[in-house]
Protein backbone atom coordinates (compact mmCIF):
# COMPACT_ATOMS: atom_id res chain seq x y z
CA UNK A 1 0.00 0.00 0.00
CA UNK A 2 1.76 3.31 -1.14
CA UNK A 3 -1.30 5.23 -1.90
CA UNK A 4 -2.79 7.91 -0.47
CA UNK A 5 -6.17 7.48 1.76
CA UNK A 6 -9.04 8.16 -0.96
CA UNK A 7 -9.80 12.28 -0.53
CA UNK A 8 -6.97 13.09 1.26
CA UNK A 9 -4.80 15.06 -1.42
CA UNK A 10 -0.78 13.90 -1.37
CA UNK A 11 -0.02 17.36 -1.07
CA UNK A 12 -1.56 18.00 2.66
CA UNK A 13 1.14 16.16 4.29
CA UNK A 14 3.67 18.10 3.25
CA UNK A 15 1.56 21.41 3.73
CA UNK A 16 1.32 20.85 7.31
CA UNK A 17 5.07 20.74 7.40
CA UNK A 18 4.82 23.87 5.25
CA UNK A 19 3.79 25.34 8.66
CA UNK A 20 6.41 27.37 9.77
CA UNK A 21 5.79 26.28 13.21
CA UNK A 22 5.85 22.58 12.82
CA UNK A 23 8.91 22.89 10.17
CA UNK A 24 11.03 24.28 13.11
CA UNK A 25 10.20 21.56 15.12
CA UNK A 26 10.50 18.96 12.26
CA UNK A 27 13.55 20.47 11.01
CA UNK A 28 14.86 21.19 14.88
CA UNK A 29 15.09 17.33 15.07
CA UNK A 30 16.73 16.39 11.57
CA UNK A 31 19.07 18.98 11.48
CA UNK A 32 21.75 17.31 13.82
CA UNK A 33 21.16 14.11 11.77
CA UNK A 34 21.34 15.97 8.90
CA UNK A 35 24.59 17.86 9.96
CA UNK A 36 26.35 14.38 11.04
CA UNK A 37 26.01 12.62 7.89
CA UNK A 38 26.85 15.50 5.59
CA UNK A 39 30.11 15.75 7.73
CA UNK A 40 30.99 11.74 7.55
CA UNK A 41 30.15 11.01 4.10
CA UNK A 42 32.33 14.35 3.09
CA UNK A 43 35.48 13.45 5.39
CA UNK A 44 35.11 9.96 4.59
CA UNK A 45 34.51 10.58 0.61
CA UNK A 46 37.62 13.22 0.49
CA UNK A 47 39.65 11.17 2.64
CA UNK A 48 39.01 7.98 0.15
CA UNK A 49 39.76 10.14 -2.90
CA UNK A 50 42.73 11.78 -1.28
CA UNK A 51 44.65 8.54 -0.03
CA UNK A 52 43.16 5.47 -1.22
CA UNK A 53 41.74 6.51 -4.94
CA UNK A 54 44.21 5.22 -7.57
CA UNK A 55 45.83 8.38 -9.99
CA UNK A 56 44.54 8.57 -13.59
CA UNK A 57 46.95 7.26 -15.87
CA UNK A 58 46.83 10.76 -17.75
CA UNK A 59 46.15 13.13 -15.37
CA UNK A 60 48.24 11.82 -12.40
CA UNK A 61 47.56 13.04 -8.96
CA UNK A 62 45.62 16.35 -10.75
CA UNK A 63 42.58 13.39 -10.85
CA UNK A 64 42.06 13.78 -7.19
CA UNK A 65 40.76 17.88 -7.51
CA UNK A 66 37.64 16.29 -9.28
CA UNK A 67 36.30 14.68 -6.06
CA UNK A 68 35.62 17.99 -5.06
CA UNK A 69 35.11 19.75 -8.13
CA UNK A 70 32.26 17.32 -9.44
CA UNK A 71 30.39 16.92 -6.76
CA UNK A 72 30.19 21.08 -6.34
CA UNK A 73 29.51 21.19 -9.83
CA UNK A 74 26.14 18.60 -8.92
CA UNK A 75 25.45 20.73 -5.80
CA UNK A 76 25.85 23.96 -7.97
CA UNK A 77 22.95 22.66 -9.78
CA UNK A 78 21.12 20.76 -7.69
CA UNK A 79 20.97 23.95 -5.58
CA UNK A 80 19.93 26.32 -8.60
CA UNK A 81 17.20 23.64 -9.28
CA UNK A 82 15.98 23.66 -5.28
CA UNK A 83 15.87 27.54 -5.87
CA UNK A 84 13.84 27.18 -8.74
CA UNK A 85 10.84 25.07 -7.54
CA UNK A 86 11.24 26.99 -4.24
CA UNK A 87 10.52 30.17 -5.96
CA UNK A 88 7.97 28.58 -8.33
CA UNK A 89 6.28 27.27 -5.23
CA UNK A 90 6.18 30.86 -3.65
CA UNK A 91 5.45 32.66 -7.03
CA UNK A 92 1.95 30.53 -7.34
CA UNK A 93 0.88 29.35 -3.88
CA UNK A 94 2.42 32.72 -2.51
CA UNK A 95 3.53 30.59 0.10
CA UNK A 96 5.96 32.44 3.05
CA UNK A 97 7.71 29.22 3.54
CA UNK A 98 9.43 28.61 0.03
CA UNK A 99 10.19 32.32 -0.28
CA UNK A 100 12.11 32.19 3.13
CA UNK A 101 13.33 28.91 1.44
CA UNK A 102 14.79 30.28 -1.92
CA UNK A 103 16.54 32.85 0.51
CA UNK A 104 17.94 30.44 2.53
CA UNK A 105 19.20 28.32 -0.81
CA UNK A 106 20.99 30.71 -2.75
CA UNK A 107 23.55 31.75 -0.29
CA UNK A 108 24.48 27.72 -0.52
CA UNK A 109 24.28 27.12 -4.01
CA UNK A 110 26.51 30.07 -4.61
CA UNK A 111 29.21 28.74 -2.03
CA UNK A 112 29.08 25.53 -3.74
CA UNK A 113 29.63 27.11 -7.10
CA UNK A 114 32.28 29.24 -6.43
CA UNK A 115 34.34 26.08 -4.87
CA UNK A 116 33.10 24.15 -8.71
CA UNK A 117 34.73 27.46 -10.23
CA UNK A 118 38.21 27.61 -8.04
CA UNK A 119 38.61 24.00 -8.12
CA UNK A 120 38.10 23.76 -11.93
CA UNK A 121 40.34 26.50 -12.63
CA UNK A 122 43.03 24.94 -10.21
CA UNK A 123 42.68 21.86 -12.34
CA UNK A 124 42.52 23.37 -15.55
CA UNK A 125 45.62 25.08 -14.97
CA UNK A 126 47.87 21.70 -15.12
CA UNK A 127 45.63 19.73 -17.49
CA UNK A 128 44.44 22.41 -20.20
CA UNK A 129 47.61 24.92 -19.61
CA UNK A 130 44.93 27.71 -18.36
CA UNK A 131 42.90 29.05 -15.51
CA UNK A 132 40.05 29.91 -17.69
CA UNK A 133 38.55 30.10 -21.05
CA UNK A 134 35.49 31.31 -22.19
CA UNK A 135 33.80 28.12 -23.69
CA UNK A 136 30.37 26.96 -23.11
CA UNK A 137 30.65 24.80 -20.10
CA UNK A 138 32.49 27.41 -17.95
CA UNK A 139 30.69 30.41 -18.82
CA UNK A 140 27.72 28.98 -18.33
CA UNK A 141 28.28 27.90 -14.80
CA UNK A 142 30.01 31.53 -14.14
CA UNK A 143 26.64 32.85 -15.31
CA UNK A 144 25.18 30.66 -12.76
CA UNK A 145 27.01 31.71 -10.18
CA UNK A 146 26.22 35.26 -11.40
CA UNK A 147 22.03 34.67 -10.89
CA UNK A 148 22.91 33.09 -7.60
CA UNK A 149 24.80 36.57 -6.49
CA UNK A 150 21.53 38.50 -8.35
CA UNK A 151 19.16 36.83 -6.56
CA UNK A 152 20.98 37.28 -3.40
CA UNK A 153 21.20 41.21 -4.34
CA UNK A 154 17.72 41.06 -4.97
CA UNK A 155 16.52 39.71 -2.05
CA UNK A 156 18.31 41.92 0.18
CA UNK A 157 17.33 45.09 -1.62
CA UNK A 158 14.10 45.81 -0.06
CA UNK A 159 14.07 46.59 3.62
CA UNK A 160 10.62 44.00 3.81
CA UNK A 161 12.17 40.61 2.55
CA UNK A 162 8.53 39.42 1.39
CA UNK A 163 8.15 42.18 -0.86
CA UNK A 164 11.66 41.14 -2.33
CA UNK A 165 10.28 37.68 -2.83
CA UNK A 166 8.37 38.27 -6.00
CA UNK A 167 11.57 39.69 -7.99
CA UNK A 168 13.70 37.12 -7.09
CA UNK A 169 11.54 34.35 -7.43
CA UNK A 170 11.39 35.12 -11.29
CA UNK A 171 14.64 35.54 -11.83
CA UNK A 172 15.55 32.61 -10.43
CA UNK A 173 13.06 31.08 -12.76
CA UNK A 174 13.95 33.10 -15.75
CA UNK A 175 17.62 31.63 -14.36
CA UNK A 176 16.73 28.07 -14.84
CA UNK A 177 16.96 28.17 -18.28
CA UNK A 178 20.31 28.28 -17.61
CA UNK A 179 20.54 24.55 -16.25
CA UNK A 180 20.15 23.00 -19.30
CA UNK A 181 22.67 24.72 -21.13
CA UNK A 182 24.80 23.96 -18.51
CA UNK A 183 23.95 20.06 -18.51
CA UNK A 184 24.18 20.07 -22.43
CA UNK A 185 27.00 22.82 -23.07
CA UNK A 186 29.88 19.72 -23.35
CA UNK A 187 27.51 17.94 -26.07
CA UNK A 188 26.15 21.29 -27.84
CA UNK A 189 29.86 23.22 -28.37
CA UNK A 190 33.02 22.34 -28.78
CA UNK A 191 34.54 22.72 -25.09
CA UNK A 192 37.81 21.88 -23.65
CA UNK A 193 35.48 20.61 -20.51
CA UNK A 194 35.04 16.70 -20.78
CA UNK A 195 31.89 15.22 -21.27
CA UNK A 196 29.39 13.21 -19.34
CA UNK A 197 31.27 10.50 -17.61
CA UNK A 198 28.52 9.61 -14.57
CA UNK A 199 25.81 10.07 -15.85
CA UNK A 200 25.56 8.07 -19.09
CA UNK A 201 23.04 6.25 -20.60
CA UNK A 202 25.12 3.58 -20.85
CA UNK A 203 27.61 2.23 -18.33
CA UNK A 204 29.69 5.29 -16.35
CA UNK A 205 32.66 5.88 -18.02
CA UNK A 206 34.84 5.89 -15.05
CA UNK A 207 36.50 3.73 -12.97
CA UNK A 208 34.62 1.72 -9.93
CA UNK A 209 37.54 2.83 -7.95
CA UNK A 210 37.06 6.75 -8.81
CA UNK A 211 33.26 6.17 -8.83
CA UNK A 212 33.19 5.09 -5.22
CA UNK A 213 34.43 8.37 -3.30
CA UNK A 214 33.24 10.03 -5.93
CA UNK A 215 29.96 9.11 -5.11
CA UNK A 216 30.22 8.94 -1.14
CA UNK A 217 31.14 12.90 -1.64
CA UNK A 218 28.48 13.60 -3.68
CA UNK A 219 26.17 12.14 -1.05
CA UNK A 220 27.84 14.04 1.88
CA UNK A 221 27.87 17.36 0.04
CA UNK A 222 23.90 16.83 -0.57
CA UNK A 223 23.40 16.35 3.38
CA UNK A 224 25.94 19.33 3.70
CA UNK A 225 24.04 21.03 1.65
CA UNK A 226 20.51 20.36 3.05
CA UNK A 227 21.91 20.97 6.85
CA UNK A 228 23.11 24.49 5.81
CA UNK A 229 19.83 25.73 3.57
CA UNK A 230 17.64 24.08 6.91
CA UNK A 231 19.54 25.50 8.99
CA UNK A 232 18.93 29.43 6.89
CA UNK A 233 15.38 28.54 6.32
CA UNK A 234 15.15 28.33 10.18
CA UNK A 235 16.88 31.79 10.61
CA UNK A 236 14.79 33.18 7.89
CA UNK A 237 11.80 31.71 9.83
CA UNK A 238 12.90 33.17 12.90
CA UNK A 239 13.65 36.66 11.68
CA UNK A 240 10.22 36.79 9.84
CA UNK A 241 8.44 35.78 13.48
CA UNK A 242 10.42 38.74 14.72
CA UNK A 243 9.11 41.24 12.46
CA UNK A 244 5.61 40.24 12.60
CA UNK A 245 6.07 40.54 16.60
CA UNK A 246 7.39 44.11 16.36
CA UNK A 247 4.73 45.26 13.89
CA UNK A 248 2.25 43.62 15.19
CA UNK A 249 3.18 45.79 18.90
CA UNK A 250 3.78 48.70 16.37
CA UNK A 251 -0.10 48.41 15.44
CA UNK A 252 -1.12 48.78 19.10
CA UNK A 253 0.19 51.89 20.41
CA UNK A 254 -0.20 52.36 23.79
CA UNK A 255 -3.50 50.84 24.22
CA UNK A 256 -3.97 50.82 27.93
CA UNK A 257 -6.65 47.97 27.44
CA UNK A 258 -4.46 45.53 25.84
CA UNK A 259 -4.13 42.51 28.66
CA UNK A 260 -0.37 42.86 29.62
CA UNK A 261 -0.31 39.53 32.10
CA UNK A 262 2.82 40.85 33.18
CA UNK B 1 52.03 9.97 5.20
CA UNK B 2 55.19 10.19 3.27
CA UNK B 3 56.91 13.13 1.24
CA UNK B 4 55.30 11.61 -2.02
CA UNK B 5 51.68 11.85 -1.08
CA UNK B 6 52.00 15.31 -0.39
CA UNK B 7 54.06 16.03 -3.29
CA UNK B 8 50.90 14.59 -5.42
CA UNK B 9 52.81 13.41 -8.08
CA UNK B 10 54.69 17.50 -8.60
CA UNK B 11 50.99 18.93 -8.43
CA UNK B 12 50.37 19.65 -4.96
CA UNK B 13 50.19 23.38 -5.33
CA UNK B 14 46.98 22.70 -7.74
CA UNK B 15 45.43 19.67 -5.53
CA UNK B 16 45.61 20.79 -2.03
CA UNK B 17 44.36 24.33 -2.31
CA UNK B 18 41.35 22.88 -4.24
CA UNK B 19 40.45 21.09 -1.01
CA UNK B 20 41.41 23.31 1.52
CA UNK B 21 39.56 26.07 -0.47
CA UNK B 22 36.23 23.68 -0.61
CA UNK B 23 36.54 22.99 3.34
CA UNK B 24 37.69 26.82 4.16
CA UNK B 25 34.22 28.00 2.03
CA UNK B 26 32.00 25.67 3.61
CA UNK B 27 33.30 26.01 6.86
CA UNK B 28 32.98 29.56 7.00
CA UNK B 29 29.74 29.28 5.50
CA UNK B 30 28.46 26.62 8.26
CA UNK B 31 29.51 29.13 10.65
CA UNK B 32 27.98 32.27 9.23
CA UNK B 33 24.89 30.41 8.96
CA UNK B 34 25.22 28.70 12.74
CA UNK B 35 25.83 32.78 13.89
CA UNK B 36 22.87 34.33 11.90
CA UNK B 37 20.47 31.45 13.38
CA UNK B 38 21.09 32.38 17.06
CA UNK B 39 20.99 36.05 16.44
CA UNK B 40 17.94 35.83 15.02
CA UNK B 41 16.41 33.05 17.75
CA UNK B 42 18.43 35.51 20.33
CA UNK B 43 16.44 38.43 18.67
CA UNK B 44 13.01 36.67 18.54
CA UNK B 45 13.22 35.97 22.33
CA UNK B 46 14.31 39.29 23.44
CA UNK B 47 10.94 40.73 21.70
CA UNK B 48 8.84 38.13 23.05
CA UNK B 49 10.64 38.90 26.80
CA UNK B 50 9.93 42.66 26.66
CA UNK B 51 6.74 42.80 24.60
CA UNK B 52 3.20 42.19 25.84
CA UNK B 53 1.28 40.12 23.96
CA UNK B 54 1.66 37.01 21.60
CA UNK B 55 1.99 33.65 24.00
CA UNK B 56 5.88 32.07 23.56
CA UNK B 57 6.28 30.53 20.11
CA UNK B 58 7.72 27.15 19.54
CA UNK B 59 10.99 28.13 18.62
CA UNK B 60 13.98 26.06 20.23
Amino acid sequence: MDGTPAGKPRGSALHRFANPGRFLRFSGAVLPWVAAAGLALSVTGLWWGLVHAPRDWQQGDTVRIMFVHVPAAWMAMGGYLGLAIASFVGLVWRHPLADIAARAIAPVGAVFTAICLITGSLWGKPMWGTWWVWDARLTSVLVLFFLYLGHIALSNAFDDPDRAARPAAILALIGAVNLPIIKFSVDWWNTLHQPASVTRLDAPGIHIDILQPLLVTGAGFLFVFAALALIRTRTGILERRARALMAARAAEPATPAAPVPV
Amino acid sequence: MDASFWAMGGHAAFVWPSYAIAVGLLVALAVASWRGYLAARREVARIEAEGPRRRRGGSQ
